[in-house]
């Protein structure tokens, strides 16, 4: 089955450095194969950009198989760009249309500052990770995995908020710049197992403190998180954390 | 020639790690935040040696050079991890893991590392647990397991299809709360450029800050490596676009021997390549070998047909269609290992009945839905199914997947002890990185296994047993001495680099190396082959120093400056493969020499002149490098060729 | 870790939102039910009006929902301006709303905004010519404080005023939907179930509340 190859504009944000002004450059690109994922497109951009002895556009990239959450790109006004439950490397051309102008942004939001081009400082998720996204527990002198029975909807609903990569889209597509969703995820993974039910109260304070203290936003509950999630992460695991705070300074 | 020493305890197979453990040399807690360890890398053995070590009570610094330790590509570990907990009462032991192993790895890993992989692999469990990893659980609340290639027992615990993830975020959440407490200071986007050697002794590390391309020194009064294998070498590979080999390299140079190179694993279910465009290759797991029936066209014509649009897969009657692994090995049908089910389907390929542009052959699941019925199928492989469309744009359901052998994980690596130590003293060697205990093939879900084992269960020991004698070696000055001579080399190798100015992109010519690679050192290698190979590798490598161009300053967030430096090092390592696989005259595991094959193609050992482990010394720029043998002593188990019939 | 007081963190905040939010549904609720009386029966509307009067119950009920929206409004503006700080300078040049995303949950504030124009028209046309004038004891021109119903035909046979409450129940309406669901949500009262049963439950009182409303002003417009 032959597919006709794609002829694009592309709209990319490039900026030197943190302090430097940013602004958009125009690119015109031949030829791309509709099978190719979107940062495959990227590199052939990049390609034609050093052959004309200019400065490649730089962005963060590494598994490329949608698991390791280092892409972050914002394409057409929407985090990941225009396809469900994929991150940018797992969005492929063929949602793209011969002639297509595409506009490509880095996560804008005051948490995560721009380094270069479409490169942004996300160091603030690993911070509220070190306030307190873990069981307390040293290496050995643990119990046997099978000492606690935990129930079956539980493991795959901790299961299933642990499946957030730590991208950043959520942040990026809140208005309000809100790391709820990625705090929540983590809080409620361990809220629901019996190891991280210990300490839980402690956790979420400390993360939420954390959170508050680098300047991200309040959650409004628009649940565009959710929405541009590539993992499909649940704004339910928002309440939990709710409930789990609110709780937890009601006990101080 | 030096004598390599493994340093195997003594006693009997079941007591050598009690016996190591009894008698090793301990630091007391109040000196151990006196001590500086070093850790380059953030996988699963580097997060949970850092972890590890920074719960002790050393002073640890990390290195990655991903904006988060969280993004290692043991992330991207889909099937599981193996454990000996026998919790299915189906006989399993860690008697059986071990032997599982050595047998899977070919007869080319060292016993006693293999037997301590398995002792400790049930305590990865535990631990995992107590983080809070939300393994898989039956209805009873109790762990679930599945099983894999190459075992009788189901023994795998998975967390959905993506246990790597799961995994690493424990080891992740355990680094990030010693990084809180301040016993491991975390460095992000910072890459290891070299090691720095004092009196014989690894003393430190010299690193490139990506961000403003500064190179700093940090001292260390020991160093692990747990920086991943080199499977990069190939560009296109199923490891992240990072995944470099530049840190095992670099410690290579520095006279740390390089074990085994040439064991490289291709893994057989791939998504095929679609373009020259191509960046990476996806993984599909190895679980679905489990329903689906792997085929390729009987006949030529149809294969041709297909290729050119004129027919598709549904189009080819039943009796047209060759199962070729189960009329090969009715056995184990379509569930041999590995590098048997990758030999296979090149074999085919190769003969001429490839699908899409030649290169693929057909994973169906028509047969599975028919027996187990559609939703069966989708609560079994749904999410990989998903990818799969994502990917390609096919719907598995309907029609079946087109899958190929790609690069997936490198069995060797640098060589290590017993105690994981190098030739160098003081530098450590964890995880993927090392060549121990995969021998000359790995099974699945294993490699999560070995890096959490490393890093949580034997790194935490034979480190300390090494710092012991270290208590009165004072913190250097990394301003001066051997740390600015060895920053200012790494100055003039970034210069050197920057200053060529040629025409080419490092992609370019990483891709040219690639098919290089692939062609002539990939899954069937010849002599022939390989001396050209190398010859080839030569050229291009002389081409790179005089016409890669890398655009922008080196002072600066330069990525096309970080490629080139990993590039210029897989140049010199695709040698080192293409020169092991071309010493080592026999085919074993991953490595297959096509003089050496038994009358119907299978992988024929040379256990007489080869069970050895190959290690290279590194002899100086354009010198050939020295090859150090250690034998490999079979006490335990009995060498015997394997057998999928 | 210090451990600082509930209104400092942003869930704190939030939590005093929801629960004046949820407070001002109850009273809307209320004042629904209570206006839809004047459709039937004008008469008996006046004696609830005259019920509630200036009395100290009624006075201290006033005083309470004044409190509350003072609260609602000062914290929506803290967290609004916390917002748009942590939003940054650079702003997207395209962006995309997902269909799963409400109109009303991105545009709060300015509902909000058009709530209390509305208010405080609403205010100057019967609170203060009823209530506020019975505590004053002056007599408005138009009727006595207690005769709600002659305010009621009063304003509503004029067309802009049909018009402006109509825009502003609009905005009532599109507040309510999303708010109802949203403070249950902020409170840790939600989960996977409960999710869209509240969001139906959100519409449904929305709609209930704001049609009543609308009701009384359509049924004067025409009796007048």
């Amino acid at each position: 089955m032959e597919v006709q190859n794609l002829d694009l504009t592309l709209k990319v944000w490039r900026q030197k450095g943190p302090k430097e002004q940013g602004h958009f450059e125009t690119y015109s690109l031949k030829g791309i194969s509709p099978n190719s994922s979107f940062l495959e497109m990227m590199d052939v951009l990049n390609e034609q950009l050093i052959n004309e002895g200019k400065e490649p556009v730089a962005f963060d990239h590494d598994c490329r198989e949608g698991i390791c959450g280092m892409c972050s790109m914002y394409i057409n006004g929407e985090a990941h760009g225009p396809d469900d439950h994929v991150t940018t490397c797992q969005l492929h051309m063929r949602k793209f249309k011969n002639g297509d102008t595409i506009t490509v942004e880095p996560w804008r939001s005051a948490g995560f500052p721009v380094i270069k081009d479409l490169i942004v400082d996300r160091s603030a998720y690993d911070k509220i990770m070190q306030a307190g996204g873990f069981v307390s527990v040293n290496t050995g002198g643990v119990p046997d995995g099978n000492a606690i029975p935990i129930p079956k909807p539980d493991a795959d609903e901790a299961m299933d908020a642990a499946s957030c990569i730590g991208c950043g889209a959520c942040v990026a597509t809140c208005k309000n710049g809100s790391a709820m969703l990625f705090v929540s995820a983590k809080v409620s993974q361990l809220a629901l197992l019996p190891q991280g039910k210990v300490e839980a109260a402690r956790r979420a304070k400390a993360m939420v403190a954390k959170m508050d203290e680098l300047g991200f936003g309040n959650c409004t509950n628009t649940g565009a998180c959710e929405a541009q999630c590539p993992k499909g992460v649940s704004i339910t695991n928002i309440a939990r954390l709710n409930r789990e705070f609110l709780c937890a300074k009601f006990q101080d | 020639m030096a004598t390599l020493d493994s340093k195997i305890p003594e006693g009997h197979l079941f007591e050598k790690w009690s016996n190591y453990k009894a008698h090793q040399k301990l630091v007391n807690p109040a000196n151990k935040r006196k001590l500086d360890v070093i850790v380059v890398g953030s996988g699963l053995a580097g997060a949970s040696a850092a972890a590890s070590l920074g719960e002790l009570g050393f002073n640890v610094k990390c290195f990655c050079y991903q904006d988060s330790p969280r993004r290692a590509h043991s992330i991207a570990a889909q099937g599981g991890i193996n454990a000996a907990k026998n919790y299915q009462n189906d006989g399993d032991s860690v008697y059986r893991l071990f032997y599982d192993t050595i047998k899977g790895g070919d007869y080319r890993a060292r016993e006693a590392n293999v037997y301590r992989l398995a002792e400790v692999s049930n305590n990865i469990i535990d631990q995992c647990v107590a983080q809070g990893v939300p393994f898989a659980r039956d209805y009873g609340g109790l762990l679930a397991n599945r099983s894999f290639g190459g075992a009788q027992v189901s023994r795998t615990f998975y967390a959905k299809g993506q246990t790597g993830q799961q995994l690493l975020l424990g080891a992740y959440s355990a680094l990030s709360r010693q990084i809180g407490k301040g016993t491991v200071k975390m460095y992000t986007r910072t890459e290891m450029m070299d090691i720095v050697i004092v009196d014989g002794k690894c003393r430190g590390i010299v690193t490139r800050n990506l961000i403003t391309g500064e190179i700093e020194a940090h001292f260390g009064h020991a160093v692990i490596l747990a920086t991943g294998g080199y499977g990069n070498v190939f560009f296109l590979s199923t490891n992240a676009m990072g995944s470099n080999g530049s840190a095992a390299w670099k410690a290579y140079k520095k006279g740390a021997y390089f074990a085994n190179p040439c064991y490289v694993q291709i893994h057989p279910t791939c998504i095929p390549v679609h373009g020259e465009f191509q960046s990476k290759l996806t993984l599909m797991s190895e679980s679905l070998r489990n329903d689906g029936r792997i085929w390729a066209p009987k006949k030529e014509e149809d294969a041709q047909a297909i290729r050119e649009g004129k027919k598709k897969a549904s189009d080819i009657p039943e009796e047209d269609r060759d199962f070729y692994l189960e009329r090969r090995y009715p056995a184990f049908g379509n569930l041999v290992p590995r590098d048997v089910a990758s030999r296979a389907a090149k074999e085919r390929c190769d003969h001429g009945f490839g699908v899409e542009n030649g290169g693929a052959v057909f994973l169906d699941f028509k047969y599975a839905i028919e027996r187990l019925g559609k939703d069966v199928v989708e609560a079994r492989y749904g999410n990989l199914f998903q990818m799969y469309e994502k990917i390609t744009n096919d719907n598995p359901y309907e029609t079946p997947m087109k899958i190929y052998p790609a690069i997936h994980y490198t069995m060797g690596g640098i060589w290590v002890d017993y105690e994981l130590q190098t030739t160098i003293p003081g530098l450590f060697a964890a995880g993927e990185a090392n060549f121990s205990d995969h021998g000359a093939n790995r099974l699945g879900a294993s490699a999560l296994m070995q890096g959490l084992a490393d890093g949580y269960f034997v790194i935490p020991y034979t480190v300390q047993n090494y710092l012991a004698d270290e208590l009165h070696t004072p913190r250097m000055d990394t301003n001066s001495g051997e740390f600015a001579k060895v920053k200012a080399d790494v100055q003039a190798h970034i210069d050197e680099l920057m200053n060529i100015k040629g025409t080419e992109s490092v992609d370019s010519i990483h891709k040219r190396l690639g098919h290089i690679m692939w062609e002539h050192v990939g899954m069937g290698r010849t002599k022939e082959g390989l001396q050209e190979g190398i010859k080839q590798i030569q050229e291009l490598r002389a081409e790179f120093w005089k016409n890669v161009r890398i655009p922008g300053n080196a002072n600066e967030l330069n990525v096309e400056l970080e490629k080139a430096n990993r590039v210029a090092d897989f140049l010199e390592l695709g040698e080192l493969i293409a020169r092991d696989a071309l010493h080592r005259e026999e085919s074993c595991g991953g490595h297959f020499r096509e003089e050496y094959q038994t009358e119907e193609g299978e992988a024929l050992r040379q256990d007489d002149k080869f069970a050895y482990v190959g290690a290279w010394e590194y002899k100086g720029k354009d010198v050939e490098p020295e090859l150090h043998k250690e034998e490999l002593k079979f006490e335990f188990v009995e060498l015997k060729q394997r057998n999928y019939k | 870790m210090s451990n600082p007081c509930l209104l400092s963190s942003s869930i704190g905040k939030k939590f005093l939102m929801s629960i004046t939010g949820l407070f001002f549904v109850l009273f809307v609720a209320f004042h629904a039910t209570m206006n839809a009386v004047h459709i039937f029966s004008p008469e008996d509307y006046n004696a609830i009006c005259k019920f509630l009067g200036a009395n100290w119950y009624a006075l201290v009920g006033t005083g309470i929902i004044a409190l509350g929206f003072i609260i609602h409004i000062v914290y929506a503006t803290i967290l609004t301006i916390q917002n748009r700080k942590a939003r940054g300078t650079d702003r997207y040049d395209s962006e995309v709303r997902p269909a799963s995303v409400e109109w009303a949950s991105k545009n709060m504030f300015a509902l909000g905004v058009i709530i209390i124009l509305g208010l405080g028209l609403h205010l100057y046309m019967f609170w203060a010519k009823m209530q506020l004038a019975e505590i004053a004891g002056f007599v408005d021109e138009i009727a006595g404080p207690a005769d709600g119903s002659a305010f009621i035909f009063y304003w509503f046979s004029k067309p802009w005023v049909v018009v402006a409450y109509t825009i502003w129940l609009t905005a009532l309406w599109f507040h309510l939907t999303h708010g109802f669901w949203s403070a249950f949500q902020t409170m840790g009262w939600n989960n996977k179930t409960w999710m869209p049963r509240l969001k139906c439950l959100s519409d449904v009182l929305a709609t209930i509340i704001c049609l009543a409303f609308e009701a009384v002003v359509i049924a004067a417009f025409c009796m007048a």
